[in-house]
């Protein structure tokens, strides 16, 4: 693998081989994570134009686990605040020589950009409304835990999918693996082309609809920076779109709730239903580091096995 | 006393529908006669066999980007990419710094452009103060300065009572009104267009409806003034049907479609690839289609490049950071030719009328887009099938910022000739 961009572009295969990797690193009961050597003297450059506390902690434990160093450069405070642009930016840490560079950028395409100019394999830790491929593949090892395969299931994504990257992402994994899919939120956030960027891939406006007999129920942060536009009436949302216990009726009794986080407990659900046993929210977190080691290893360790 | 014989040539004009192989003298700056086997004593000769004389060919929509952004185009380096694309007038958008509002900034283009240009120059003034939609600029005074059109291009008048009114005056002085047609509010800074490829990326939609309710509004506001009026760079199906319908009607209604409208569509973008940023964005297959149908069935009147530098800083950085537009003089001929003539949807006299007579009737140019005894001596002779491949880095413009570059052509300009003198040469 030369780097990490989007799920889009990845074979079934090569997102399997992650995903069972990814068990191997996965703490067992009260133990952490195995601290291995494989990438014993790699550097790895985590770059967070945009503040998460959450994708950045998870990587860097990832690195340091498999004994690479890694270094964390966030926007405020660096030369990116001083008005460096971003192709300078990534000039000046490639002279560096890192051995691979996690980026979060607000801007979609960001890490396509610079991975077309730079030799350093790329890892999209999240860029705009685009794609978040790690959080994809972590959201289905959370899956794959509880459930044998994904072929099959039936999965529900809730909320502002047009602007939402870990949509996108689990929208292309889901559909390689014969999910059936479907997307629902108000007409402004869920456009009838989001059915047309992957195959078996549905859209209701009904919240009911999207829950009943679903398998697994992913809720999407409602982002607040957007409210201002009107997407939807201010305070409706909750009311037609935010997940509480009744809906639960409607799914599979052994339904899995899941959510990237970080939640807004009240506006997009309850929080009944975040602490509820059906909710798998922090095993999401959980799996967070094992996957990223598992994509670590693949790009860095040499395991020579590519997919692009 | 200058003369130029241009000999053996196919001569071909769009007016009067000549097309045969003959000869043409200049003297100074105006054709004397066009016919077979002329002999002039002591004049230059450029030998045209097996090529194309056509009218010079007319850009009337191109960014000079003088005064203000000389670290992106100059006059000089634009007026040369113009030559080097077989034009030889081209129009220059107001959108400079300062903007082109009045008859100062139109004097002083104008002057710019007889010290430094190869090409004939012919601005057009902003339909408001700054173009900032609010207050008309000083549009009489522009027109006796020299200007020919007027628009606030990129930055279109969103209020539509100040639109009315400028078509009001505009009617007085017989100016065409040129709209840029994209509804702000609607298309809300969108990077690309709004479909599927947007949704897939993640970038934000600029929605096709954002330039049909903006040419919907125009014409019906042409119905209540009469102004002549001109959608630019037209990019979508519905709003040709629009214009096809106002036309129909016998309103004063023209508009130009681009090359790189004809040409791609959303899809054909490499992911995230600044260089095919442009407003309008490229549209739909569906949209594409329905131009290069438009031209054919004569809804549109002339094709204008939109011609957009940008230096490569600006263009090196986040799409949704990277400014809108691409350059495009040097490539309209090849992009016009494949998509439109050898793909067999137009004869070659209609192209040479979307170039040269189509602008000249809107602007009013009396004397250019025709070649006849007693007309300007602009002329542009190119060849229809010479093979090439085109290399940004060769380009004579400043910037950079080309879908094209690397694409292999057929057909391009061999010499362009403005005033009688031979200014650009293959």
């Amino acid at each position: 693998m030369a780097g990490l961009l989007g799920i889009e572009g990845l074979e079934r295969s090569e997102i399997e081989a992650i995903l069972n990797r990814a068990r191997d690193f996965q703490p067992f009961e009260n133990h952490t994570y195995k601290r291995l050597d494989v990438l014993k003297g790699k550097l790895i450059v985590n770059l967070f134009f945009e503040a998460s506390t959450r994708t950045r902690t998870s990587f860097e434990i990832a690195a340091k686990r498999l004994g690479a160093d890694a270094v964390s450069i966030t926007a405020a405070g660096s030369s990116v605040s001083k008005g460096e642009s971003l192709v300078d930016t990534l000039n000046t840490l490639a002279a560096m020589h890192p051995d691979a560079i996690v980026m979060r950028h607000a801007a979609s395409g960001a890490p396509h950009f610079l991975a077309r100019h730079l030799a350093t394999p790329i890892i999209n830790a999240g860029d705009g409304t685009h794609e978040h491929p790690t959080q994809a593949l972590l959201d289905a090892r959370t899956i794959l835990d509880q459930r044998p395969s994904l072929e099959g299931l039936r999965v529900a994504i809730i909320g502002d999918i047009a602007h939402s990257r870990v949509a996108r992402s689990n929208i292309h994994l889901l559909s390689k693996f014969g999910v059936d899919l479907v997307l629902c939120g108000p007409a402004s956030l869920a456009p009838p082309e989001l059915a047309r960027i992957a195959p078996g891939v549905r859209i209701t406006y009904d919240m009911r609809e999207a829950i009943r007999d679903a398998d697994v129920i992913m809720m999407l942060r409602v982002q607040l920076e957007r409210q201002h536009e009107a997407f939807f009436p201010g305070g409706e949302y909750f009311q037609f779109y935010g997940l509480r216990l009744e809906h639960l009726d409607l799914a599979r009794p052994d339904v899995l709730v899941m959510h990237p986080g970080p939640i807004n407990r009240g506006r997009e659900i309850s929080s009944e239903v975040a602490d509820s046993q059906k909710s798998v929210i922090l095993s999401q977190v959980e799996n967070g580091v094992a996957v990223r080691m598992a994509v670590l290893e693949r790009i860095l360790g040499g395991h020579g096995k590519t997919a692009d | 006393m200058a003369k130029l014989l241009i000999k053996n040539g196919r001569v071909m004009d769009p007016e009067t529908g000549h097309d045969q192989v003959a000869d043409i003298l200049i003297r100074d700056r105006y054709v004397v006669r066009v016919g077979q086997n002329l002999h002039a004593i002591a004049a230059t000769l450029f030998d045209a066999t097996g090529l194309v004389v056509a009218p010079g060919f007319i850009d009337m929509h191109v960014h000079l980007r003088e005064p203000g952004f000389e670290h992106a185009e100059t006059i000089e380096t634009g007026s040369r990419a113009a030559a080097g694309g077989g034009f030889t007038s081209v129009c220059a958008m107001p959108n400079t710094q300062p903007v082109n509002d009045d008859a100062t900034v139109t004097r002083y283009v104008l002057e710019r452009a007889a010290r430094s240009a190869v090409v004939n120059v012919f601005p057009i003034g902003a339909i408001t103060k700054n173009s900032a939609g609010q207050e008309l600029a000083a549009i009489g005074s522009m027109k006796n300065a020299g200007a020919v059109a007027i628009s606030d291009d990129g930055k279109p008048v969103m209020n539509s009572r100040v639109m009315r009114r400028a078509m009001e005056f505009a009617r007085v002085f017989d100016l065409p009104v040129i709209d840029h047609c994209e509804d702000l509010e609607l298309s809300a800074g969108g990077d690309m267009h709004e479909g599927l490829e947007s949704t897939r990326l993640g970038l934000k939609g600029s929605p096709g409806c954002a330039e049909d309710v903006m040419v919907a509004r125009d014409l019906l506001l042409v119905e209540v003034t009469g102004a002549r009026y001109h959608t630019a760079h037209v990019s979508t199906r519905r709003s040709l049907e629009l214009i096809r319908e106002a036309k129909a009607r016998g309103l004063p209604v023209s508009c130009e479609v681009t090359p790189h409208h004809l040409a791609l569509a959303d899809a054909d973008m490499i992911p995230y690839d600044s260089n095919y940023k442009m407003r309008p964005p490229l549209r739909s297959r569906q949209d594409v289609a329905a131009l290069a149908d438009g031209v054919a069935a004569g809804v549109v009147d002339a094709i204008a490049t939109d011609h957009a530098p940008h230096p490569g800083s600006e263009k090196m950085q986040e799409f949704e950071r990277c400014p809108h537009g691409v350059i495009g003089l040097e490539t309209a001929l090849a992009v016009a030719l494949q998509v439109l003539v050898h793909s067999g949807r137009i004869p070659l006299m209609r192209l040479v009328e979307l170039f040269t007579l189509g602008p000249a009737r809107i602007l009013g140019l009396a004397s250019r887009g025709r070649l006849s005894a007693g007309m300007a001596a602009d002329v542009t002779i190119f060849d229809p099938d010479v093979e090439w491949t085109y290399d940004v880095n060769r380009s004579l413009c400043k910037a950079r910022n080309s879908p094209f570059d690397g694409r292999k052509f057929r057909g391009a300009p061999v010499a362009t000739v403005v005033g009688g003198r031979i200014v650009w040469q293959r």
